[in-house]
């Protein structure tokens, strides 16, 4: 196994975890995880790939990857924190009502 | 370069495991503590491919920002009073078919394609190279970035931030 299909399986692995961890967990945190582990297996990816091109263009994408993955977490826990206060719990699952509390 | 490869494929067990720790427990800090794990280990493979500024990048800000953050989130969205920090998982037979099928698909698409086999020209001064790009060429990315950082730091924090005099109280 060369490195190119190392690096590859890997990032499958990640992208295939992430996705499981989407599917299955039922706290929202567990959830923002797994999107974690899919924005790393496409960074992966990207760096892999970038070994084997003259340029840099992948590492530059996977810089511009990280820095969404990071809004994207910071505003994530933020609508976590602001449903926790209103429904006391951060389960999806038990997120029922669009109306408010009487 | 075979010590290369042996920390290659430590790290990528490394990552493995952390990843297959935080899939199976169910205590969400040990969850936070796989991320991390794979996080570290991601950041080694990125130096040993010659991205040393991404790798860096890796660990200020996902093992140093985004971690934080999410052992925030963990600690501030339960009620840490005495039990421990559980989470129930559902779903794991549909969960496991999709997920064996989008691995299956790609790596099908992956043997399937030809890639060109060049050989990259080895660039010795990465973190230059990325400066120089970034101010050349991506200097429009890297500005509707920043402007994209900026909303979202306001964003969130208006989100999270806790106002006394809610209009239905």
């Amino acid at each position: 196994m060369n490195k190119t299909d190392l690096l590859f399986y890997l990032g499958v692995f990640l992208f295939c975890s992430g996705l499981l961890m989407v599917f299955t967990k039922k706290n929202a945190i567990m959830i923002l995880m797994g999107i974690e582990l899919m924005l790393n297996a496409a960074n992966l990816n990207l760096v892999a790939f970038n070994q084997s091109t003259p340029g840099l263009d992948g590492q530059l994408f996977a810089l511009f990857i990280i820095i969404v993955a990071v809004c994207e977490a910071a505003v994530g826990i933020a609508i976590l924190l602001k449903a926790y206060r209103f429904y006391q719990t951060v389960v999806p699952d038990q997120f029922r009502d669009l109306h408010e509390k009487l | 370069m075979i010590l290369q490869e042996i920390i290659l494929y430590a790290l990528a067990g490394t990552c493995t495991g952390s990843v297959l720790l935080m899939i199976a427990h169910k205590n969400l800090m040990y969850a936070a503590l796989g991320l991390m794990g794979c996080l570290i280990s991601l950041a080694g493979i990125f130096a040993l491919l010659h991205a040393e500024f991404l790798a860096a990048t890796q660990l200020l800000i996902y093992a140093g920002g985004v971690l934080v953050l999410i052992i925030f989130g963990i600690m501030l969205t339960n009620r840490i009073a005495g039990k421990p920090l559980l989470t129930a998982a559902t779903h794991w037979f549909f969960g496991i078919a999709l997920t064996v099928g989008v691995a299956s698909v790609l790596i099908i698409s992956y043997h399937e394609t030809q890639f060109e086999s060049r050989i990259a020209s080895q660039i010795s001064m990465n973190s230059q190279a990325i400066g120089i790009e970034l101010m050349s060429t991506y200097v429009a990315p890297f500005e509707v970035s920043g402007v994209l950082l900026l909303v979202c730091l306001v964003g969130a924090a208006f989100t999270a931030s806790w106002f006394k005099k809610h209009p239905h109280e």
